[in-house]
């Protein structure tokens, strides 16, 4: 039983990125956006000064979150052109699958530009981070898992409507406040290279937040989309 | 006397206050070709949304082969065949591509042979590797219906099939309508176009005001006097909402 729903959403998924891949619609928008924010706060800041080393950790969720959410905003918008949500839904599967198939590929998009556009933040803003990659990289999963978990659930509820660019950020950000602090305080302690009980108490949080946001969404996903419909 | 294979018993349906199905009650036979007319807002689409799962009724029970399709859960919708005038195609997918998805989607082991032979088929065989959105209205409509008989469903629900297409288009879709009726498959259709209803069907509802309000079997399907009589049922029941 899990093994179909893992292998149907994983196909979701699959579907998802191949079509994205295909038009490029998408993807350089994100990456574009998440690129000129670093370079814009870069400039804001004089160079070498510590307000830039206090700000960087901000400043780097500010771009991967804003830029993520244009991802979110259209991720069900290949499903509504000719009704392919309606097939999704007609199609002999629970309706958490859908919730798991584009979870999945949400946080692919999202990781993938993450991936392309923190090397150039390292160099705009001299950050080393020395022996604090395994951190980050479990701060960054944390933040993203909470992030995309809500953001699918909110894509799909904001589908149909007009104004859906401008309320899909102002559902989600007051939603995942939590997950922010949580996880600039986490970056913040890793880009000073001192991890300690204190990112513990940190991922601990972001763990648990990541939790609820993950369970609630996947449970109210089947509610919202059929009302999407 | 066999079965039916889809009942619905006293079903209904509201939004908030506003009552869109009034208590549907109806029996259909496998092999029967059922048209359900009526004007917009009637409630049509909303019938099929509780027959297809995709809603659940207020009230009342949709039966197939004699269970309530509410315990039957997702692998009822196995037995669907869905038809629209929306496509249910990925428009970056190829033909191909968008055919093997589904038909992981719905567990079948559709071998690359398997739908090549479909889609030649279809006459879609050449265009097999071309994204779909280079197809023209009547290729994505074969290829939509294709899609939904992929899984050899039990019962075929067609939802305005005709909508947006061209004459052309229209006349090769009621060319696979027709095989299909031929090929004794149940198919329930939605249609506010009674010509297409006087054509294929061996049963015609009238579905106004979210009630049955006629229901005329092949012998009663007189095509100038079915115009006539629609007319007068909607008229008498005060028209859609819409």
């Amino acid at each position: 039983m899990m093994t179909r729903i893992l292998e149907l959403a994983f196909r979701l998924a699959w579907k998802d990125l191949r079509m994205e891949f295909r038009s490029r619609q998408n993807f350089l928008t994100v990456l574009f956006f998440a690129f000129i924010v670093i370079v814009i706060f870069n400039f804001a800041f004089e160079p070498g000064s510590p307000a830039i080393r206090e700000s960087a950790p901000a400043i780097l969720w500010v771009a991967f979150l804003f830029a993520g959410i244009l991802n979110l905003s259209s991720a069900f918008i290949v499903e509504k052109e000719e009704g392919c949500l309606l097939g999704l839904l007609l199609a002999p599967m629970e309706r958490g699958v859908i919730f798991i198939g584009k979870f999945l590929s949400n946080m692919m998009f999202q990781l993938l530009m993450e991936l392309l556009i923190f090397p150039v933040f390292l160099v705009f803003f001299n950050i080393e981070l020395r022996g604090g990659w395994l951190w980050f990289l479990l701060v960054v999963i944390l933040v993203n898992t909470g992030f995309v978990a809500v953001g699918t659930l909110f894509s799909a509820m904001t589908i149909g409507l007009k104004t859906r660019e401008v309320l899909l950020p102002i559902l989600l950000f007051p939603v995942i406040v939590p997950v922010i602090i949580a996880g600039v305080r986490a970056t913040g302690l890793v880009f000073q290279g001192s991890p300690g009980s204190d990112l513990g108490s940190w991922l601990k949080l972001l763990g648990g937040f990541d939790l609820v946001f993950v369970v609630v969404s996947a449970a109210v996903f089947r509610f919202v989309v059929e009302e999407a419909s | 006397m066999t079965p039916p294979l889809l009942q619905l018993q006293a079903v209904k349906k509201h939004f908030g206050e506003v009552p869109v199905l009034k208590g549907i009650t109806l029996d259909v036979a496998p092999g029967e070709f059922v048209a359900v007319l009526g004007p917009n807002g009637a409630g049509k689409s909303t019938l099929f949304n509780c027959v297809s799962q995709v809603m659940r009724p207020s009230s009342g029970q949709v039966r197939y082969r004699g269970e309530d399709v509410q315990h039957c859960g997702a692998a009822y919708r196995r037995h669907l065949g869905y038809i629209s005038h929306q496509l249910f195609l990925y428009g970056e997918l190829t033909g191909l591509e968008n055919l093997q998805f589904f038909a992981r989607l719905y567990g079948v082991e559709a071998s690359s042979r398997r739908l090549e032979v479909l889609l030649r088929e279809m006459g879609l065989h050449h265009c097999r590797d071309r994204p779909v959105r280079t197809y023209s209205r009547g290729m994505k409509q074969r290829l939509a219906i294709t899609r939904a008989l992929l899984h050899e469903p039990g019962l075929v629900l067609l939802d305005e099939p005709f909508t947006g297409l061209d004459q052309h288009a229209a006349t090769l879709l009621a060319g696979l309508l027709r095989r299909l009726r031929d090929e004794a498959k149940t198919v329930l259709m939605i249609s506010h176009q009674l010509e297409h209803a006087v054509q294929l069907a061996s049963r015609v509802l009238f579905l106004v005001n979210g009630r049955i309000r006629a229901d005329l079997s092949a012998g009663q399907i007189d095509p100038p006097d079915l115009a006539r009589r629609y007319m007068e049922v909607v008229e008498q029941s005060g028209g859609g909402r819409g």
